[in-house]
């Protein structure tokens, strides 16, 4: 059942394991185990960003090509749903029509910047979608009328995942049951499927050519694969996946905007992780946003913290004050490059094999 | 056969005969390369197609103008991208560090020289700026070298990490200005005599614009004329189409490549100046905006091609600054809008790079 | 033929083993290639010979055995230093700068200085067309103009050893008995190494001869000796040079 539902690709260490199924333990308890606000929050920020790096993995790790429009697509999930319901009404259905329309601008989208540039050279791929997810940024700050410009849109979802929602009247385990409660499940459990589906699409035959590709282009070539095909159709799933996990952000936060979905501080958050935890592995995509989340809610203090106690020395408080904690990250991005390129979940399950 | 040879050779020794059998199948005529000029006609077509949709010729001298400022320096930064890519086939993400290096180099500069700056005397004024830019070229070149020898000479071959790695080393760099210069918004004010416009009649043209012109014109009369008249430059462009048998001629391809690099590295240095003093304030992330045009230029020109890149940032620049006027909402829109038509009539960009 | 032989050769593979990604190419090749004259590098298509010439320029690095010329491993060598201790290199695509005039690309070739106005007039007398040509971008050349504008640039200044992958494929027979003379001309001031399937060619020019096949040397001797011995031929390079001829 389990090797099933993981399409038999089980994490192949046993640290791994164990670490993955921590993960998803706390995730499913975390309203119970983590009371307040700021923890569900940092747990459903995880849940997104675990479905949207692995969605970036199957572009990156199992294509070998690189976007850097991920978040493009992520925020036109976010807008599609956060739009229609701002203004069509807070309901199910309307949700599922923000849903579909996103889905469609995303995945054709993708289509388009495939077939522009996948034909002529990967880094082609890479500079487009650099170029093509700006403008979109700056489009959606121009249009304001529509978009809210910088500022967003702020809406109400279903009233099922409302705050002030009562779903039981005694609380469970000393929680109370609101709407946050549900609109959590959700976002955990809509997370959890759209992985196993990902997981799936990476080891059915359409996944095993993309590393063929990946591996020896010109083989596969060979071998009578259209590679343009292959590339275009993985980055148009790829899209797909990261709107859903836009859907997933705008239901969660009950508010979508530019700086939160589209910028380019979001993307290289996202490469980080993808690296950070293991190019090529989905269980990367969980270990690499659950830990770059953490440490990003943690490592700041933790930094002002030091950069209070080296107060004197020249230019090191200054390195360690916690705004810079995005350089310890750049650094430990271009070590990993360099000296761990398969991450995390690379070196855990390197060390098992032997 | 043998008879054959003879003949050959006693005709080989008559100099005077100089269309031998040799090459039966070339045509009597001498072939000159066939310059491809339908590209050029594009900044024509736009700036007409403009020129009728704005209706006025004083607003649209204006806008051209500014557009040809704005071309030249995305062209100053993206040259040396391009050639890098031609060369190594590197594409280098962090270019982007230093235009922001640049512009950081220059304000620190300048701030000693505040009373050249503030002087009423052009030549003052030109001289703070060329000390300037002359420490923030050399400045970013010896940190072009550095980067190479770090962050690019170990990815070669390997476009994935490559773009990683100088993504990784953008984002350091970018940090550790913060950290040195503070994350506040900096700001270097125009000299004074380069402040306003010359006005001619009813039309105003920004001194500092023409500046800008000038050194971008410059910048790519020079490059010209190294590439096409010097030795060194044979070599690049012979490296851009085929660097293994540059190797073979017994040439150190890689010396050649860090020279490149270092020179492309000073030339965004120069553009961060010009681009920083153009906008007169600027962060750590001045490049990102920059270097979005930058790829969108060197796509559309072609990657590896000095001239494309030229042609590639004066259209740009052209769309970029009509489309502000005209449709303000859609400007960078208009530049994306322009690259996927040109890729679709040609998918290698205006002047491909023949490769091997 | 084999007085011409000296003690020590001019180039020697000794053991050289070749991978190319996964895959082994050259299998431990063994030849010489003596003082003076031409020797032919013969075998099918795919039996490794552009390989060990590309082994030799360093193109590829050999991973086993020692590649020695005038006495001194170049194995480990970088191409430039290769190209330095005086071998030239004329590719099967020929890699002319399509970019370039014929002028640049032989200003290139050239690296210790300025055009010698008499050695170019030397070599304007076997390939008149690249004075025709001299101020035309050598992209528009034809098949047969590339090809001489390579050799011409292997020769501009004398090197010690020329490798040459191919120098008929493709052209014109009367391309090809052009080329003849100018072979025969320079074999008299410097040594070649020519690959070649083409037989017949071959046979007019080659001194000595090796024949390659699946990444080893499978036969050495005199080009005379081979030329003369049908059965040998037949056995060595099979119907496949037959095709070409």
């Amino acid at each position: 059942m389990i090797g099933k539902l993981l399409s038999y690709d089980p994490p192949k260490s046993r640290v791994l394991g164990v670490v993955l199924a921590i993960i998803v333990l706390g995730l499913a308890l975390a309203p119970f185990l983590f009371p307040g606000a700021a923890a569900i929050n940092t747990a459903a920020k995880i849940c997104i960003f675990i479905v949207l790096v692995a969605s970036y993995d199957i572009l990156i790790g199992y294509t070998g090509i690189v976007s850097f429009a991920q978040t493009m697509f992520f925020g036109i999930g976010g807008y599609g749903v956060g739009l229609s319901l701002y203004f069509l009404g807070p309901t199910w259905p309307v949700l599922a029509l923000g849903i579909v329309i996103a889905l469609i601008l995303g995945v054709a989208l993708a289509f388009v910047i495939g077939l522009v540039s996948l034909r002529v050279k990967a880094i082609f791929f890479a500079m487009i979608t650099l170029a093509v997810a700006s403008a979109f940024l700056i489009l959606a700050t121009q249009l304001s009328e529509l978009t809210g410009g910088e500022d967003g849109r702020t809406f109400r979802v279903p009233e099922l995942l409302r705050p002030g929602t009562k779903l039981l009247e005694a609380p469970l385990f000393g929680l109370e049951i609101t709407g946050r409660i549900a609109a959590y499940y959700l976002v955990f459990l809509a997370a959890l499927a759209l992985f196993l589906v990902a997981l799936r699409l990476v080891n059915s035959c359409f996944g095993r050519v993309l590393q063929a590709i990946r591996e020896n282009e010109s083989r596969a070539e060979a071998l009578g694969y259209r590679v343009v095909y292959y590339r275009t159709l993985a980055s148009c799933l790829s899209a797909a996946l990261a709107v859903c996990a836009g859907v997933l952000s705008a239901i969660w936060l009950r508010y979508t905007g530019p700086e939160t979905t589209l910028s380019f501080a979001i993307m290289l958050d996202v490469l980080l992780m993808v690296v950070i935890g293991g190019m090529g592995t989905l269980y990367g995509a969980v270990i690499g946003a659950s830990l770059f989340i953490l440490a990003q809610n943690y490592l700041q203090k933790l930094m002002g913290v030091a950069s209070a106690a080296t107060e004197g020395f020249p230019l090191l408080p200054r390195l360690l004050h916690p705004d810079r904690w995005l350089l310890l990250l750049g650094v430990l991005f271009v070590l990993s490059v360099y000296f761990f390129p398969t991450g995390i979940v690379g070196r855990l399950t390197q060390r098992a094999r032997k | 056969m043998k008879k054959m040879r003879q003949n050959k050779k006693t005709e080989g020794d008559d100099m005077a005969d100089i269309s031998a059998p040799a090459a039966p199948s070339a045509p009597d005529a001498i072939p000159k390369k066939s310059l491809d000029l339908l590209p050029l006609a594009l900044p024509l077509v736009i700036g007409l197609a403009a020129w009728l949709l704005i209706g006025s010729t004083t607003t649209w001298l204006t806008l051209t103008l500014a557009a040809l400022a704005m071309g030249m320096m995305v062209f100053v930064i993206a040259s040396g991208l391009t050639l890098v890519f031609g060369l190594m086939d590197v594409i280098n993400f962090g270019h982007g560090a230093f235009i922001a290096i640049g512009a950081y180099l220059a304000m620190t500069v300048l701030a000693p020289l505040s009373g050249w700056v503030q002087a009423d005397n052009l030549a003052l004024n030109l001289a703070a700026l060329l000390i300037a830019a002359v420490v923030a070229m050399i400045g970013t070149g010896a940190l072009g070298l550095v980067f190479e020898r770090i962050i690019i000479r170990p990815v070669y071959g390997q476009h994935l990490k490559q773009i990683l790695i100088t993504m990784g080393g953008l984002i350091v760099a970018e940090q550790l200005l913060h950290a040195i210069f503070g994350g506040d918004q900096k700001s270097m004010a125009l000299p004074a005599g380069l402040r306003g416009a010359i006005i001619i009649g009813d039309l105003a043209l920004e001194k500092y614009r023409l500046l800008a012109v000038a050194v971008g014109l410059a910048v790519f009369a020079a490059m010209q004329l190294t590439l096409n008249r010097s030795r060194i430059g044979l070599l690049i462009r012979a490296g851009v189409e085929n660097s293994e048998m540059v190797e073979a001629l017994g040439y150190r391809i890689r010396r050649l490549f860090v020279g490149v690099f270092v020179a492309g590295s000073a030339l965004a240095g120069l553009g961060g100046v010009l681009w920083a003093l153009y906008r007169e304030t600027f962060t750590a992330s001045i490049g990102g905006d920059v270097m979005v045009l930058v790829f969108i230029v060197i796509i559309i020109g072609g990657l590896g091609s000095v001239g494309g890149c030229f042609l590639g940032a004066i259209l740009v620049a052209m769309m970029a600054n009509y489309t502000a006027f005209l449709v303000p909402k859609v400007a960078l829109a208009s530049s994306i809008l322009l690259m996927v038509a040109i890729l679709m009539w040609r998918p290698q960009g205006l002047y491909p790079v023949a490769k091997r | 033929m084999a007085d011409r032989i000296p003690a020590e050769p001019l180039l020697r593979l000794e053991g050289v083993h070749t991978h190319i990604g996964q895959y082994h190419i050259l299998q431990g090749v063994e030849f010489d290639v003596p003082e003076g004259g031409i020797t032919m590098l013969l075998g099918r298509n795919g039996a490794g010979k552009t390989t060990a010439l590309r082994t030799i320029m360093g193109l590829w690095q050999p991973s086993r055995g020692s590649v020695t010329f005038e006495g001194r491993a170049i194995g480990g060598l970088t191409t430039p230093e290769i190209a330095l201790s005086g071998i030239a290199y004329v590719p099967e695509t020929m890699a002319v700068f399509s970019d370039l005039t014929v002028e640049e690309n032989m200003i290139l070739a050239a690296r210790s200085g300025p055009l010698d106005r008499k050695r170019l007039d030397w070599i304007f007398s076997f390939f008149p067309a690249m004075q025709k040509f001299w101020h035309s971008p050598a992209g528009v050349l034809s098949g047969g103009q590339k090809q001489m504008l390579a050799i011409s640039r292997a020769i501009i200044e004398p090197r010690r050893l020329i490798l040459i992958d191919e120098p008929t494929k493709g052209l014109a027979p009367a391309i090809i008995e052009g080329m003849i003379g100018a072979f025969e001309a320079l074999k008299r001031e410097t040594t070649i190494l020519l690959v070649e399937q083409n037989f017949r060619f071959a046979a007019s020019l080659g001194d000595t001869v090796a024949v390659m096949d699946d990444g080893r040397i499978v036969h050495r001797g005199t080009m005379t000796a081979l030329s003369a011995d049908e059965a040998l031929q037949t056995r060595l390079l099979g119907l496949s040079l037959d095709a070409h001829q």
